[in-house]
Parts: C-alpha cells; structure tokens; sequence
C-alpha cells in the first residue's frame, strides 16, 4: 500500500495557519471567481462577425426593442473564467468517485473523439437518410449490442436519459395494457427503489404502492405476492437491487408477476453489475432502461446529457415508440409517422423530437467495441470483486447491515458504527472531501439508516482501492476513539465550507440580477 | 484490457481478502439458470484503440457530414459555428468527469455555470426564472404544457399547427395521458385562429415563433386572449439564435417559454444530444419541472451555490414531483453557457443579423427561379418555398448533386397533401456566397 504524504495537511493545526487571510482572496492555485455577469463590459465579443447593418428586416414588426444585458468579453477573459470554475470541481479523472448507484467509472478519451468526427458530430437529424446511412448502420449497431447483452428482441433507442427511458417502458406497458382491453391503475414499486421510479409511476398516470422488504435488503417476495393481482399493471424492480444485492428469487418474482397478468419493468442502473454474465431477458423482464452513461460509461458531465434506451421483451415490442429503425434492400430507413409502422408495429407515441441521443450511441459503442463482449464481462466481475473486497476490508470498523454474504457493484453500510459518536454520516461523508476523495452516496436507499453506498467500479487499482480503505477505516476508528474534530465542520479543505441549504429555499436567488434590480423573490 | 487496472495476481489477492474461492462465488445469488457462459454473445472481443477508430471512422465516412456540401437544413436543429474555445472547454475532466453537484463544496464550477445558464436564459427569453435545462426543446415543450395543467388544473392544450410535428407528437404522448390534446390546423405562412380555439377548459395555447415553417408569430394578440379565459400561453423557441434580433416571448406576455438551445454552443449531432431550456414566472416557481440552482454563502460568508427547490423533485417528493426528471443537459448547458459568454450581447446580436440577411439573400435567389415562391412573408433565418413538384423529390435529386437543400415539409407531415410541395429551407452564418449560389443554381437545374 502506498501513501501519498505530501498530499494536503489534514491537521487541525495546519488547517488554521492555511487560513491566514491572503491579500488577493485567492490561495495559491484556488482562484475565486465571479459572476461572467459581473466580469464583461458593453461592446466586447469574443466572435469576430462582420457588422452587417439592415436597412429593412422582414421580422414581421417583431424586432427586438432594448438590450438583452448580457456581458461581452473577450476570448481570453472567457477561458479563464470557465477555466477556474472548472478547478472547483471533483471528477472522476481526478479521483476515485465512490457514488453508490451513479457508477462513475473512467470515461475513455476515444468515446469523445469518435463522438466528434464530422460523419457523426456534424450531421442533420432530418437530412436525406441517403446521407445518414452511416449514422443510422451505427444504432443498428448498438441495437444489436444491447439486444444481445441483454437477451432482449427489441429496443427503443429515443429516451434521452434513465427517467426518460423508465417513462418510456411505462408507456409502453400501458399501451399493451390498453391493447388487451383492461384496465390496470396499479403499479408495484419496492421501498428500496430509485426516487425515479415512483416519480415517474406518477407520471405516467399509475397509482404507486409500496412493497416492503425484508430485513436481509431484499424484496419481500410474499408481500410482493399478496398485492398482485388484475389491477397490476407492473412491478418496478431495481435488479441488482439498491443495496448492492442480486434478487436470488427474482425469476420467482417474475413468474408471479407474469401469472397476474402483469409486466416485470426492471431498473436497469445496476445492469454494470452482471452484464456480459446474466441476460436480464432470462430472469423475466419485459422492458428495462439501460444507462449509457453508467453501463458503458458515456461521461456524466456535471448532470447530463444522458441516455437511456429501453429494451423490451416480445410482449411489448409492437407498442415501441416513434421513429422505427428497419433495414431492407435499400438501407437503412427511420418510420417516423405511424401510418407508415410496419404491420405488426403499434406505437405508442413519440418520446421526443428526432431519434435520441446520437452522440451518447457513438461513445457507448465505441466503448462496446474497445471492450468486446469479454471486456464487458471483465468490467462487471471488476466492478463486483472491488466493492466485495471494500466490503471485506470495512466491515469489522463500518457497519455492513446485510454483511454477511457477498454484495454485487457497490457496497452499502449504515450508521450504526457511529452511535454514540456525535459523528453523522453527513459528517463522515464531508470530511472525506478534506482526505481528497468524492463523499459515497448518502442517505439512500432509504430503508438502512444512514446509508452510506460504496460503488467502486472497475476503474480503480488495487492501490487506489486500498489507499481508500485506508482513509475509510482510519476514519471510522477515529469517529469511533471520540476524535471529532476531523468531522466537525468538515469539509474544511474545499473550495467552499459547507454550503446554506435553508437559507437558499427560503429565499431562492435563482439568477443574477444588475444592482439596480431588485431580487423579486422576497 | 486497457481500461482495467487489476492484474490477475491482484484478483487473486482480492479474492483471498473476501475469501471467495473464484469469482463465481460473488455471483451465488444469481439463479444458476441465468447464468450464462461468454459464448452466448455473438459479439466481437476486445479491440485496441486503433481498431477501434478505423471502424468507426469508417461509418462516419458513410454519411455526409454537414460542413462538406452546401447545407440548408433546419426545422429544429442549425448549423452554427461554435468557437474552439467552446468544446475545448467542456472537454476538461473537471466538467466532462464529474457528477451532479450535490456535494457543493466540491462542485462549485458545475453549479456556477449553472447559475449563469440561468440567468442568461432568463435575460434571452426576456423571463423572470429559468432551471438548470431540460432534455430539448421537444420534451421541454411537454413539461411545459403539464405544468400549466398543474398550474391551472384544466385538463386541455391547445397546440399552434406551427409547432414542430415532432413537438406535437412528444406533448400528445406524454400530456396526452392526464389531460387533452387539441392541434389547431396546419396553415403554412399565416397564422391560425388560435384565440377562438381556447375555452374555460384551456390550461394552456402553445405557439412556436418563428414557427416550423419560419415565419414569426405575433404572440401578443394570443397571450391577451389566452389570459382573458384563465389560460396560460407556452412560446416555443426551437431556433434560440433568433432571440439575438426578435422580440423575445417574455415581452409578448408569455407565461412559460420552452425553447431548443442547441443552436448555442451545440453541434447538429444528428438529433441529439441537446438542451432544453425552460422559463417562467416567478410566480409559477414550485410548480416548475428540473433542477435549479440557487445563491447561498458557506459557513464561513462566502458566497456559493446548491441545487435548490429539490422538494419539487424525484429523489425527495417520489411519486408527489412535478416531474419525474433527474438530469439536466449538463455539458450541454455548459457549452450553451460559454458559447453565450463568447458571444455576448453584441456577438449574439451581429451573429443573428448575418443570420437574417443571408437568408434573405437565399430566399431571393431562390423565389427568382421560375414556378418558386415564398410561403412564409416574414422570418429569421428559414422559410418555406412552394416548388412546382413533390418537395422530398427534389431534395433527393440535389442530394445526388452533394447540396443538402432543407427539409421537405412532407418529412414532417408526411400524410398531408396540403404540405407536400413544401421545402423548409434554413440558411445561418455557415453559408457562404457559393453555397447559395450552388443551391439556386441545382434547383432551377431540377426544376427545369
């Protein structure tokens, strides 16, 4: 194991004399950084446009009367700026990002490349599909990886991110519902699940009820049982599910599902635990969003953009939203009316304008084809061994509330090993910021106390892994030692100390406004 | 494999600290049914990096990238020249690597450029408050019109049959469920009679301006009416650049816009992905879908930013959120945001002159050439002709030519005969003298 000692002092002594105030109020490399708003002068431009003036416009009297107010600067001032806001930011090149169910794995640099080449990053959704065959040969493509990957007839690639994808499926399942005459409002959803899910349950016009689970962090599957029955429409399941754990009886659960004439949607956020080794398609499912930028590592960007095409099973494939992708002797063609669907095809409708997130499908393949199908394998076992080995090392000094057996892709401990500390896991998860790592999933799933969810993913090596446990397990004996100081108030270290949550939903400042405005929300 | 780290003798030392015996133990909770040996996917193996890129190299070269012929196409996504500075920036790890900032210590630069996202979008738009970007304009569009059914509890939208096909499709779908959805007749170059559409069950009107067709709609007239039977009036925004020289909808007595910023910052990426922005009135703030970001200061005074308002959202209200969105367009926000920078107003407004003038310049050239007229009077930078023939015929055969001439309206309404000898045309800073000159030149040829 190595250490990295001359990291930055963690000392509360040391901390106290790198708060001597510095003349600029910036500190060596960390830059403050203000407002673009508050930077920018009239008249300046970074883009050097000719001055085209227009005696006659043909704007049908809607011109624009007064100014927009936003600043101009120029191309280095504008560099700079976003340069320094970049240097307050965490990321996964920099360190390991341990968020439990985000999956921050390392976003390989060819993905943006590929993404980038003119064919791909320069082309018209709506032009000529002569001059698309590339493009549209691409998403066949992919088509085929996720179909294959997850034992599935069809996917539907348009869902622009995983909430997107889920609404998606939903709509799907209710279109079949309605295609076989009946009515079915409810939908199943375990406590453990995604905040999504229910959300998105609501969204797409169902009632949401509740499965519990059992005290070993899985679905309850005789609960689960007893609230089937024909006014189901579906059971929402996180597979592996949100405590790091695989359904042992999920083909169960499946089958009863089926048996009530309803549909098995699976979360498919964790499907970077067993791809390569299990088919969703096996175990039952009959549609499941796939998160390219956790599974195949399209960046996550600060938030977004995301993609989330959905598989879907036999049953629910006909119902597959606009455009359709076919390919026959003349190529590859989009239907993007439903007059033209194939015989067999009865959309439910179109999630979004043109055909999804072309520039997500160009990375996640590009990084399906460095993998290969072993590669995509190794990356799960990895993804798996990692976190089973945080768990292994933790456990003892961390409290592992279903510890006993092994976990998939992320690691989930609760707060118990903190008791009596006055340490919180808000605490322990701040102060891991001034150790230099991203603070693990807080507070989610909601039904462990406290939670705290490890995922490493297959990106770190075992140093990395083992410095980590490092910090970790110093950390925890600390807390426990009554060693508080660490945790008070952490982070200290950080571009900013903790950060007034209240006073900013109480009174939202939303935008910047000139000084002689007044915020309008008081 | 180069994107893994661990060794085998790693593995196995990994393994003897769980005390597993070999992989497969980790697995044991998975039915032994479904588990499935390598050789079930009939896929390809691992490949190095040079491989990798000759192959898709190889599909891109199969498709005819934009900047390489005389290029017209709009109808919801422009060409523009983005600056380098643009996409070099968002390529930094510190953006491209990092995740939703809810650990504001240590995200200040992804909430930041949030903030001033909102704040421009807001300025844009001429609105009091903007979030943090939708998906696109078209789902944007559909949040929209579920918000002012929250906002009003009607059930009814009515949708301008100058709004995006596309847009129509997405609102029907999703807004479909809950409540209804009316088009209003499709009228290529005027204006439908929207206000007498809108009754006491109305949420809310939805008008795209300038429209799918190009021309730009006076909003006032509807906004008033729409407001006089308790309505809401959704603008549509899909080509953002034109805010840069028309009345933005905010001044028009919009009281939510949805707009497509992929025109600022964004390439044409085939249809996606892009940035859906999303403003309001202060007013309807709780009602609104997507992250916000906020002003607050630290423990210590200073000033600093969070994710705010997340009681409207997923991860805490569940199956109560007013939507069930969980990302924005992040990087492309950011490079919404640094385009913008780049621009400022003087840019902005300089880059939306070119605009209109080098359409004007096409739409003269093009309206010259015998049995070619121009359906829509006013515009921004796109229009729609009539041509003597089926409009998606003669974009083929100048696609033979190597000139991608616009989008026939039938791409979009493919049904309506009304539409079918309708050619959307768009034309922005990227198109040269020789472009117009090649595109007048090959229509009057296929024409004749």
């Amino acid at each position: 194991m190595t250490m990295n000692n001359q990291g930055r002092p963690t000392a509360p002594g040391t901390i106290e004399s790198n708060e001597l105030p510095t003349i600029s109020g910036d500190r060596g490399l960390d830059h403050e950084e203000g407002l673009i708003f508050e930077l920018g002068r009239k008249g300046m431009t970074s883009v050097d446009v000719p001055d085209v003036q227009m005696a006659e416009t043909r704007l049908g009297g809607q011109r624009r009367k007064g100014a927009i107010g936003l600043p101009g600067l120029s191309e280095p001032e504008v560099v700079r700026h976003y340069v320094r806001l970049s240097r307050m930011n965490y990321a996964i090149d920099a360190g390991l990002y341990p968020l439990g169910s985000c999956t921050m794995k390392h976003n390989p640099r060819l993905n943006e490349k590929m993404a980038r080449l003119p064919g791909f990053g320069d082309l018209h959704p709506l032009a000529p599909q002569s001059t698309t065959q590339g493009a549209l040969e691409l998403i066949s493509e992919l088509m085929k990886w996720l179909t294959t990957l997850t034992g599935m007839p069809a996917v539907a690639m348009s869902p622009k991110a995983g909430a997107h994808g889920e609404l998606c499926g939903l709509l799907a399942i209710r279109a079949a519902i309605e295609a076989r005459g009946e009515k079915r409002p409810r939908i199943l959803v375990p406590e453990s699940a995604h905040g999504t899910n229910p959300a998105t349950a609501a969204f797409a016009g169902f009632v949401v009820d509740e499965v519990p689970g059992t005290k070993d962090g899985h679905v309850d599957v005789a609960a689960l049982k007893a609230k089937l029955g024909p006014d189901v429409a579906a059971i929402m399941l996180t597979n592996p599910n949100t405590c790091g754990l695989f359904e042992p009886q999920i083909i169960e659960m499946a089958d009863a599902v089926h048996a009530a004439g309803a549909y098995f949607y699976c979360d498919g956020a964790n499907f970077n635990a067993i791809a390569g080794r299990v088919r969703p398609g096996d175990l039952g499912v009959d549609a499941m969003h796939i998160n390219l930028h956790k599974t195949f590592s399209t960046p996550h960007g600060g938030g977004g953009p995301g993609a989330g095409p959905v598989v879907l099973s036999e049953r629910l494939a006909p119902y597959a939203p606009l455009p359709l992708l076919v390919h026959d002797a003349k190529g590859f063609r989009y239907v993007e009316d439903r007059a033209d669907v194939p015989k067999d095809a009865a959309p439910f409708g179109r999630m979004c304008a043109f055909h999804g997130q072309m520039g997500m499908f160009t990375r996640a393949l590009t990084y399906m084809l460095s993998h290969g199908r072993d590669g995509v394998r190794q990356a799960s076992e990895d993804a798996v061994l990692s976190a089973n080995y945080i768990l292994a090392s933790l456990k003892d000094v961390m409290s592992a509330p279903f510890g006993d057996g092994p976990c998939m892709h992320e690691a989930l401990f609760d707060d118990s090993f903190l008791d009596g500390t006055g340490v919180t896991t808000l605490d322990f998860a701040k102060a891991m910021i001034d150790e230099g790592y991203h603070p693990m999933t807080m507070y989610f799933p909601l039904v462990v106390h406290g939670a705290m969810l490890i995922e490493p993913t297959e990106s770190e090596s075992k140093e990395s892994i083992d410095r980590f446990i490092h910090v970790l397990r110093t950390m925890a004996l600390e807390a426990k030692a009554g060693k508080r100081e660490r945790f008070e108030g952490a982070p200290r270290l950080a571009p900013r100390r903790r950060l007034d949550e209240t006073a900013a939903a109480r009174k939202p400042i939303l935008r910047w406004k000139p000084k002689e405005m007044p915020q309008a929300a008081e | 494999m180069r994107y893994h780290p661990l060794t085998a003798e790693d593995r196995a030392a990994m393994l003897a600290k769980i005390g597993a015996s070999s992989i497969d133990a980790l697995f044991r909770d998975v039915p032994k049914s479904a588990v499935v040996p390598l050789s079930t996917f009939d896929l390809p193996d691992t490949k190095g990096e040079l491989e990798v890129d000759r192959l898709m190299s190889k599909l891109a070269a199969k498709n005819t990238a934009a900047g390489s012929v005389p290029f017209f196409c709009g109808a919801g996504a422009y060409k523009h020249h983005v600056p380098s500075a643009v996409d070099h920036l968002i390529q930094r790890s510190e953006f491209l690597t990092s995740y939703t900032p809810y650990q504001p210590e240590i995200a200040q630069g992804t909430l930041q450029y949030m903030f001033e996202f909102q704040t421009q979008v807001a300025l844009l738009t001429g609105m009091e408050v903007a979030n943090a970007s939708l998906y696109d304009g078209s789902t944007a569009t559909a949040e929209a019109v579920l918000m002012a059914q929250r906002v009003t509890r009607r059930p009814k939208a009515i949708l301008s049959g100058g709004l995006h096909p596309h847009y129509s499709e997405t609102v029907e779908t999703v807004a479909g469920l809950s409540g209804k959805v009316v088009r209003a007749p499709v009228t290529p170059g005027s204006a439908e009679d929207i206000p007498a559409m809108i009754d006491n069950e109305t949420a809310c009107v939805v008008v795209q301006s300038p429209d799918v067709f190009g021309m730009i709609r006076d909003l006032k007239p509807i906004a008033e009416a729409a407001h006089a039977k308790g309505a809401l009036l959704i603008a549509v925004v899909t080509e953002v650049m034109s805010l840069g020289l028309i009345e933005p909808p905010g001044h028009q007595g919009a009281d939510i816009v949805a707009a497509e910023g992929q025109s600022i910052g964004n390439g044409l990426n085939f249809g996606g992905p892009y940035v859906g922005l999303f403003a309001t009135r202060e007013k309807f703030l709780r009602q609104m879908p997507g992250r916000l970001c906020g002003e607050t200061v630290d423990a210590t005074g200073k000033r600093g930013y969070v994710l705010t308002l997340s009681t409207r959202e997923q991860h805490i209200r569940r199956d109560k959120a007013t939507s069930n969105i969980c990302t924005n367009s992040g990087l492309c926000c950011l490079a919404f945001t640094i385009h913008l920078s780049l621009l400022g107003e003087e840019g902005l407004i300089r880059v939306a002159r070119v605009n209109h003038a080098t359409a004007s310049n096409l739409a003269d050239k093009l309206t010259k050439i015998s049995g070619v007229s121009l359906v829509t009077s006013s515009f921004f930078n796109e229009f729609t002709i009539k041509l003597p023939k089926p409009a998606a015929g003669v974009v083929d055969a100048l696609a033979a030519r190597n000139i991608i001439a616009g989008v026939p309206v039938s791409r979009l309404l493919p049904h309506d005969e009304s539409v079918r000898d309708l050619l959307i045309v768009a034309a922005t800073e990227t198109c040269t003298d020789d472009d117009i000159d090649a595109f007048a030149k090959g229509l009057s040829e296929v024409l004749s």
